[in-house]
């Protein structure tokens, strides 16, 4: 108890003051203090968050444990958090980017009314707070709080511009779709409290040999479940594209770099039962490809500048999918934390754009901004750079050690994810070539606003840069240097029981040095082609009225994915609701309760001419009766 | 003489009031068949009472020979007094409608 880590719920409270002081003195706060509290506890967050980290590097990790939030008689559920190399990693990427962006919206959000501009900012560290929670909770239940408050903040944040419908529909769609996804999580935890009664990560990793083959399966699906909603994969994905409704360092935040990683969290948390689950890793691996491929075809033909973005985002989760799914956990946590880093720098860099062009998001109008923006213009650039794979961006790491798990358990897992990496640097290029190089296509109206952006932004865009640049240098793989994996041996503890069980259990043999060295060269090469053809191809681009047709339309439309929804999901439960609601609730409830006292009162109307007032028929009604009581008494006794 | 006679006598005499009521409309005749109905109930009670007084039902009841008889004669009594109170009604309905017929008389409606 005596831990000095037991203050680390100072951490998630920070966020959470924040948000009581700036949601409820909205109105009397000014602008700039609004600003300050809201970075403010963010920073404060983010510097303890640092020294549990270096606590944790040096071996301190712990379970604090507060009260209990259930205790019934044979479950007990305590509100813990847990310190362990995971979490403390997870606590630096969502502080630490979280502070960049708070500092960032500080500026962006300039413009908003000073009590929309406190609302965002209580939203904005209220998400911190949840995923706080999120990522320390001590058990799948407090993981489960914070998974629903991710959740909230998500729709608030995407519908914050709430006078605009499609933006209100885009929030409920995110919901909607989450709240699937929630629902597989929750009954995995109730699965596993049943049959361990307890959540406590401790108690379930340690008993898991304790569970039958069934059971360990059926939780993980159900947890993979709730990871597909909240990760965006294959079948849930279609609700993050349409998130970028959302104000961008809200897309960059929530959408990018922290909370579409909870699922990707949670699998990485619960490695061991994953790893006992071959059919779920399987499957896994299958929709974390799929969907990287699927969402990077997509990205191809959108013109959308936070629209290609947030594909690529829906791609880049599909690949930490696909690292789970080969059992490279180390892997898929690296990717989370780069594509934190490049990710955020795309979106901010994104917002900058938007910004300096008045609101304008289509690629075809934008161009040649190059000269304009500088500043944003070169992080840009680093952040493609990054998310294309190339060396020695932080992106090429973090990729390639995916990419090397999925050779080692089947190469074809390794063609397609290449065959998707290339697409992304193809893409990526796209984008830059179509909004940095070339000539200005905008209105001469917009080309006279063009500026860059003042310092809270452009500062941020530099740090985030500098990571992007460097973050993949913590996970340096095997083959360029002895012992450069640096995040690998941090991460070791967590992932123990899951290496040791492939090494009793598998057969896969190490990949050998020259090998590796070899499907490197074609992932870069092939990524450097592709990005050379984008770039000379969309720096020349001109805008032209000729609509796309055949396999260019269908990627443009998205695959029709969203259409097929609609015709199979939402347009039956729109005609199933319509049924209920003019036949069973019009017809049926309304017309039983209806009928009930349309019957009360043709009753009571024929019951009422029994009154005649003829003597005589009271007396004949009265024998009638007595004849009645003497058969009941005679007879029927 | 066996009870069941007494009893089918009260038996039909109460179904001839009771036959009379609902099918007379003249509110004399209603009347006469009433006190008719009465009297079937008063003569079952005299021979009830005369039977268990032929065989006592217990020794705790040594007394009852002829309770109901003088029973009978205060109900009697109470009739003759209530036929006074009818019958001055039924006049003065008469002298009011000039009718004693109750179909007439369905005021007791509305």
């Amino acid at each position: 108890m005596n831990n000095v880590l037991q203050i680390v719920w100072l951490i998630p409270f920070l966020p959470l003051l924040g948000f009581l002081i700036n949601g409820l003195g909205r109105k009397q706060l000014s602008k700039t203090l609004t600003g300050i509290i809201g970075s403010g506890v963010i920073l404060g967050s983010f510097l303890i968050s640092l020294w549990v980290f270096f606590n944790v590097k040096s071996g301190n990790t712990h379970v604090a444990h507060y009260f209990n939030f259930i205790d019934v008689q044979t479950v007990t559920i305590g509100f813990d958090f847990q310190i362990d190399q995971l979490s403390s990693l997870f606590l630096l990427i969502i502080t630490g980017v979280g502070f960049l962006i708070h500092m960032y919206s500080t500026s962006y959000m300039h413009e908003e009314d000073s009590k929309d501009f406190a609302k965002y900012f209580s939203y904005l560290n209220l998400f911190v707070f949840s995923m706080l929670l999120l990522v320390m909770g001590g058990n799948y239940v407090i993981m489960f709080i914070g998974w629903e408050g991710v959740g909230l903040c998500s729709y608030l944040l995407i519908g914050y511009w709430f006078k605009n419908t499609s933006f209100n529909n885009a929030a409920k769609k995110a919901f909607i779709m989450n709240r699937i996804g929630d629902l597989g999580f929750l009954l995995a935890v109730f699965w596993l409290i049943t049959k361990l009664h307890t959540a406590d990560y401790h108690t379930v990793f340690a008993n898991v040999a304790t569970l039958s083959k069934t059971d360990i399966i059926g939780i993980t699906l159900l947890l993979f479940v709730g990871a597909t909603g909240k990760s965006a994969q294959i079948p849930l994905y279609t609700w993050l594209p349409d998130a970028m409704a959302g104000p961008t360092p809200v897309s960059a935040l929530i959408h990018a770099a922290t909370m579409v990683t909870a699922g990707i969290y949670m699998i990485a948390r619960s490695n061991i039962l994953f790893t006992m689950a071959p059919l779920t890793q399987t499957i896994i691996t299958i929709v974390g490809l799929a969907t990287a491929i699927l969402a990077a075809t997509i990205a191809l033909k959108q013109n959308d500048i936070k629209k290609v973005l947030a594909y690529s985002t829906v791609s880049q989760l599909g690949y930490m999918f696909l690292g789970l799914g080969v059992g490279a956990y180390t892997g898929a946590v690296f990717h989370v934390m780069t594509h934190a880093f490049f990710k955020a720098l795309l979106f901010l860099g994104a917002g900058s754009v938007i910004h300096a062009m008045g609101g304008e998001q289509d690629m075809r109008n934008m161009g040649g901004l190059k000269k304009y923006m500088g500043t944003t213009q070169i992080t840009f650039l680093l952040g493609c750079l990054a998310i294309a794979g190339m060396p020695p961006f932080s992106g090429f790491f973090s990729k390639d050690e995916i990419l090397a798990a999925a050779f080692q358990k089947n190469p074809l897992y390794w063609g397609i994810g290449v065959l998707g990496a290339l697409m992304t640097a193809f893409y990526m290029f796209r984008l830059y070539a179509m909004t940095f190089l070339g000539k200005f296509r905008g209105t001469n109206e917009q080309e006279h606003h063009l500026h860059e952006s003042p310092l809270a932004i452009t500062v941020p865009l530099m740090i985030l840069a500098l990571l992007a640049v460097v973050g993949g240098w913590v996970g340096i793989p095997e083959v360029f240097m002895h012992g450069g994996h640096r995040l690998e041996a941090f991460l070791e503890p967590i992932f123990a029981g899951s290496n040791e069980y492939v090494k009793v259990h598998s057969t896969v043999t190490e990949l050998g040095h020259t090998k590796e060295y070899a499907l490197m060269a074609v992932s870069v090469v092939g990524a450097l082609i592709a990005l050379l053809y984008a770039w000379n191809k969309f720096s020349k681009y001109e805008k032209t009225d000729i609509e796309e047709k055949g396999l260019g339309k269908v990627l443009e439309n998205k695959w029709y994915i969203d259409e097929l929804y609609d015709r199979i999901i939402v347009k039956p439960i729109q005609s199933i609701a319509a049924f209920l609601n003019n036949v069973v609730e019009k017809k049926g409830i309304d017309g039983f309760v209806n009928g009930v006292g349309k019957a009360v009162n043709y009753g009571s109307r024929q019951a009422r001419l029994l009154q005649s007032g003829h003597v005589g028929n009271y007396v004949l009604l009265m024998v009638i009766g007595i004849l009645i009581l003497f058969i009941v008494q005679l007879f029927l006794k | 003489m066996e009870i069941k006679y007494y009893i089918g006598l009260a038996v039909a005499l109460f179904c001839i009031g009771i036959i009379g009521v609902l099918t007379r409309r003249n509110a004399i005749i209603i009347f006469m068949c009433i006190e008719v109905m009465l009297n079937a109930v008063n003569l079952l009670l005299v021979a009830f009472s005369k039977m268990h007084a032929a065989a006592p039902i217990g020794k705790s009841m040594p007394s009852v020979v002829s309770d109901a008889q003088i029973f009978v004669f205060f109900i009697m009594v109470v009739a003759a007094a209530e036929v006074a109170v009818g019958l001055a009604i039924i006049v003065m309905m008469y002298r009011n409608v000039h009718s004693v017929d109750v179909n007439f008389l369905n005021r007791l409606k509305n």
